[in-house]
């Protein structure tokens, strides 16, 4: 049950095989014997779940809803949840409920989803490893001494535990793919504009994207259908028609022109991950593709356009934290100052203040030009790059991440190395394409991601890609010991 | 030393839009606190902004008004700074990207001396929300009700050079968005809000003095104390051999002082960049062009119309376009008249004056423009004289009627038969046989003086019912003998 796929499922709940509180049932108490082990709930939301777990049977039983119907999924906590604690991971937030829903489980509720909790993250995205939560790290379901990768590691590390069956992310360096690397499963990155932004608590705006996170590339095509498309309430969200994601995943691959840059395959590069990535890429040759080198000659300067950007726009985006309106505020304050100035300290964790002091210096006067606006100029190479690069080829395919999942609290004392795990992730948010992980093998018996970009809105292109690939490989299909031990 | 006075000036107009620059809720002027606010004005998590195109056609008006360079891309800025009432902790406002551009306006002076003010630029940005100091034990209250609420920040040249120029200009401004009806223009209740720059220097020295800049300032009169109080305090401290020290200084009506706010080492680094979250707004030429059409009658251009159409004086022309609603009532009035210096006698006289006494605008006036010009008609054609018309108007003012109705009702009418008027002034005549002596013995100039006493008389007897037209002639012929 817990390691089948959304096709599978929902053909069940359609034929009353099982029905969806049963399901969600199974999930919750699977959650209740794991996630201990885990830590990748920060809230379960059981009443609700079965409220909406008895709702999808009743729309099943007219014979009505999607594919996701009674489907139990959970969402990363920086998704708003009406009336559901949704804390981004941080002591800030730690008691703010919000009002309003945000349109990604707005459209998921709507299609019948069963929403289970609120998965654990790096607070306010910021991170590698989820060791930066408030609320504790998560652990890697393949090995608990590893991290499951971060931001999104609450929903790559419930999804590979099979404590659902899919889960949403978001991924503003690489917060979706490398997670799911870590863990071995499925998690696609869209393009800038795809899915809404509307209700997601924000941490770098211009590279902000939520995405699917499951254990197929099919599971993933059946989230998009619900969560892509136009939304009024967010104005960079795209207004281009979206693609029918499931009816493409079967297009063969015979001549697709797969480009390796070489820039992802140097120094820094584990061996062993190498290894696998070029035996995916074989595979594909093997489907029909044909393989060249290219080159994204700006990729090293990804990591520090990233980190003026991103922590620019969030010096900003988090000054709403304040303590007046709502989340956490210190106690007897003197005066305004003193309220602001210990409301922060005290709210927001190490990373967190770390980045808004890079932001807020990157931003002030004198430096503003050196930092900031030469920080979007080298993200415009990067763009330029990559154009260039899909004008040639079809897809770009490399490492998701340089290593498999590292020890918890190996890198925790050495930021640039932290830094550097997103090398190979950073520069798709940089230009707004899409991108996503698919589990490619194993390295020293950890899941290793291949890395998979196109262009612009070609999402139906890169699901197609890795279904077709998923359909003669079953490193999807593999699941960590834990799971086996608990299973049926 | 003669020290020559530099100003430039920076309006906040809020825009009558019905919605938020970035929200769809509503706008409105004393709504119970936090009642009118969207998740975005409140700045929740992951509330996001809409940008209001409503407020974007408001600001290209004004631009195509000002002569100004319409900005064909403008982006939007995020100015970050802490503030209890400013709720996301920026300000969304345009920094590099204006909408709107240079441009211009030509001021016209009391004494009807023209100068041509430049404008710097014009740009949208929202308001934030208030706080309020009282009645909340030692703590503030925070009424997010005007947070978002779009404004246009319109920034001049330092090209003005008097206090009186000054307010010239913002009296202009202040018809020209009022005109365009793109803001209400109320300043009592903060719809135009005037930041006053102000520096000195020796006449003729070309550099700028350092300036301080008064915040804030929301009347016309308050504007020209403030600068005239201002200057002084410059002055002083110059003319001592001090040095201005550039800061933001606050007005205070009551004492009639400015004094210190901030100085500008206190000054905010405000970390502008590109909103991440708003797209730039590209505008087409045909949009543009479009709304140019759309444009009404400015000021300036009714103003030269009522010159050269009803050959009025500049001075008159200017006093009765300076409101597009008092421009609408002469226009309207006069239609029935067709007597423009008449009606702009009456419109700038007796109406203006009945209307100050009620502190009223004209647009709530209690005769409309049409009871108002059948009065003037009236006058026109001898049916009253005028002293009678401002009997008459004032009972129209106090819903007594239409003219004609009162005229009727209280005998009113002019008398013009030439027979009854001889027959009136014989009588007179021979009951003050000693004046027609004096008058017959008198110099013709001084003739002309004595005959006032007999007009006067004439007007008496018929209770200002004779038409002085014919009076005149007929009295004296007979006064000759």
């Amino acid at each position: 049950m817990f390691q089948q796929n959304i096709s599978s499922l929902a053909q069940q709940l359609r034929n009353k095989e099982l029905s969806s509180v049963e399901l969600t049932r199974a999930f919750l108490d699977r959650i209740a014997q794991i996630d201990g082990q885990l830590n990748s709930f920060i809230t379960v939301s059981e009443h609700t779940a079965l409220e909406q777990a008895a709702a999808a049977d009743k729309i099943l039983s007219e014979g009505k809803g999607s594919s996701l119907t009674g489907i139990p999924i959970a969402h990363k906590d920086l998704f708003c949840t009406q009336d559901i604690l949704t804390t981004s991971g941080s002591k800030m937030l730690h008691n703010f409920v919000p009002p309003y829903e945000s349109t990604v489980t707005q459209r998921l509720a709507e299609a019948g989803t069963v929403m289970l909790g609120k998965t654990n993250m790096d607070e306010f995205a910021m991170g590698s490893s989820n060791e930066n939560s408030f609320f504790g790290a998560v652990k890697n379901p393949w090995n608990l001494d590893k991290v499951p990768g971060g931001s999104s590691g609450g929903s790559a590390a419930a999804v590979a535990a099979g404590l659902v069956v899919a889960a949403t992310g978001t991924d503003t360096g690489g917060s979706i793919r490398q997670p799911a690397s870590f863990c071995g499963i499925t998690g696609l990155k869209p393009t800038y504009g795809r899915v809404s932004r509307f209700g997601m608590i924000a941490y770098a705006s211009s590279l902000d994207q939520a995405g699917p996170m499951a254990k197929s590339a099919e599971d993933c095509a059946h989230i998009m259908q619900s969560i892509a498309g136009f939304d009024e309430k967010d104005s960079t969200s795209s207004e281009n028609k979206t693609d029918n994601y499931l009816n493409s995943l079967n297009t063969p691959l015979t001549g697709l022109k797969i480009g390796l840059p070489k820039e992802y395959f140097g120094e820094g590069l584990d061996a062993d991950v190498a290894k696998v990535i070029m035996d995916a890429v074989a595979e594909f040759e093997k489907l029909g593709a044909t393989v060249k080198e290219i080159s994204l000659p700006n990729l090293q300067l990804s990591i520090p356009s990233y980190y003026v950007i991103a922590p620019s726009e969030a010096s900003s985006n988090l000054s709403r934290f304040d303590g007046v309106r709502f989340g956490h505020r210190c106690d007897d304050a003197k005066d305004l100052l003193d309220m602001y100035t210990r409301t922060r300290a005290e709210g927001f964790g190490a990373e967190v203040q770390k980045r808004i002091m890079v932001g807020t210096y990157a931003l002030s006067e004198g430096y503003y030009d050196a930092y900031y606006l030469k920080a979007q100029r080298i993200r415009r190479l990067i763009k330029q790059d990559f154009v260039a690069a899909l004008d040639e080829v079809d897809v770009i395919m490399g490492p998701v991440a340089p290593t498999t999942a590292f020890g918890l609290g190996s890198k925790t004392n050495d930021p640039v190395a932290m830094y550097l795990e997103d090398i190979y992730t950073l520069s798709a948010n940089l230009a707004g394409i899409p991108a996503m992980s698919v589990p490619a093998g194993f390295a020293d018996n950890m899941p290793v991601g291949l890395h998979i970009m196109g262009n612009y809105f070609a999402e139906a292109k890169l699901l197609n890609v890795a279904h077709q690939f998923q359909q003669h490989t079953d490193w999807h299909l593999q699941s960590p010991a834990m799971i086996k031990g608990a299973q049926e | 030393m003669n020290w020559e006075v530099v100003i430039g000036l920076e309006i906040h107009a809020q825009l009558s839009t019905q919605s938020k620059l970035f929200s769809g809720a509503p706008i409105g002027f004393g709504a119970e606190p936090n009642t009118q606010t969207a998740l975005v004005d409140l700045g929740m998590p992951g509330a996001l902004p809409v940008f209001n195109k409503e407020a974007l056609r408001m600001a290209v008006m004004f631009g195509h008004a000002v002569n100004a360079e319409i900005g064909m891309t403008s982006v939007f800025a995020r100015k970050n700074y802490f503030y209890p009432d400013l709720p996301k902790g920026y300000q969304t406002s345009q920094m590099d990207h204006p909408i709107v551009g240079k441009g211009y306006l030509d001021v016209t002076l009391d004494d009807g001396t023209t100068s041509r003010v430049g404008i710097t630029r014009a740009h949208l940005e929202e308001d934030a929300g208030k706080s309020l100091h009282e009645d909340f034990q030692g703590m503030t209250g925070i009424d997010l009700n005007r947070s978002s609420t779009p404004l246009l920040e319109i920034v001049s040249e330092p090209d003005i050079r008097s206090a009186k120029e000054a307010v010239a200009y913002v009296k202009m401004i202040h018809s020209i968005v009022t005109y365009l009806g793109i803001c209400d223009g109320n300043m009592a209740e903060g719809s135009m809000r005037c930041d006053v720059n102000i520096s000195l220097r020796p006449k003729g020295q070309q550099e700028y003095g350092t300036r301080t800049e008064i915040k804030n300032v929301n009347s016309f009169r308050f504007i020209e104390k403030a600068i005239y109080t201002e200057i002084e305090r410059q002055a002083d401290i110059l003319e001592d051999g001090g040095r201005i020290t550039q800061e933001t200084r606050l007005y205070d009506p009551e004492k009639n002082e400015t004094r210190s706010m901030r100085s500008k080492e206190d000054a905010n680094d405000y970390r502008y960049f590109p909103c991440p979250d708003l797209l730039p707004v590209v505008l087409t030429q045909e949009y543009v062009d479009q709304i140019k059409t759309t444009l009404p009658e400015l000021p300036s251009q009714k103003a030269a119309r009522f010159q050269s159409e009803h050959s009025l004086s500049e001075y008159d022309a200017a006093v009765l376009s300076s409101s597009r609603e008092m421009a609408d009532y002469f226009e309207s009035a006069n239609d029935i008249v067709k007597d423009a210096k008449l009606t702009a006698n009456w419109v700038m006289g007796e109406l203006s004056k009945l209307l100050n006494q009620a502190q009223l605008e004209i647009a709530h006036s209690p005769v409309n423009a049409k009871a108002f010009g059948e009065l003037l008609q009236r006058i026109k054609d001898n049916t009253i004289n005028g002293k009678t018309a401002k009997d008459v108007f004032q009972l129209m003012w106090e819903g007594e009627g239409s003219a004609d109705d009162i005229i009727e009702a209280k005998g009113l009418k002019q008398v013009t038969d030439t027979g009854a008027i001889e027959a009136m002034i014989q009588t007179i005549l021979d009951a003050n046989s000693a004046q027609v002596e004096q008058y017959r013995a008198a110099e013709p100039d001084k003739q002309k003086k004595m005959i006032g006493f007999f007009v006067g008389q004439v007007m008496k007897a018929s209770q200002g019912k004779a038409n002085p037209g014919i009076v005149n002639p007929i009295l004296a012929k007979m006064l000759k003998g």
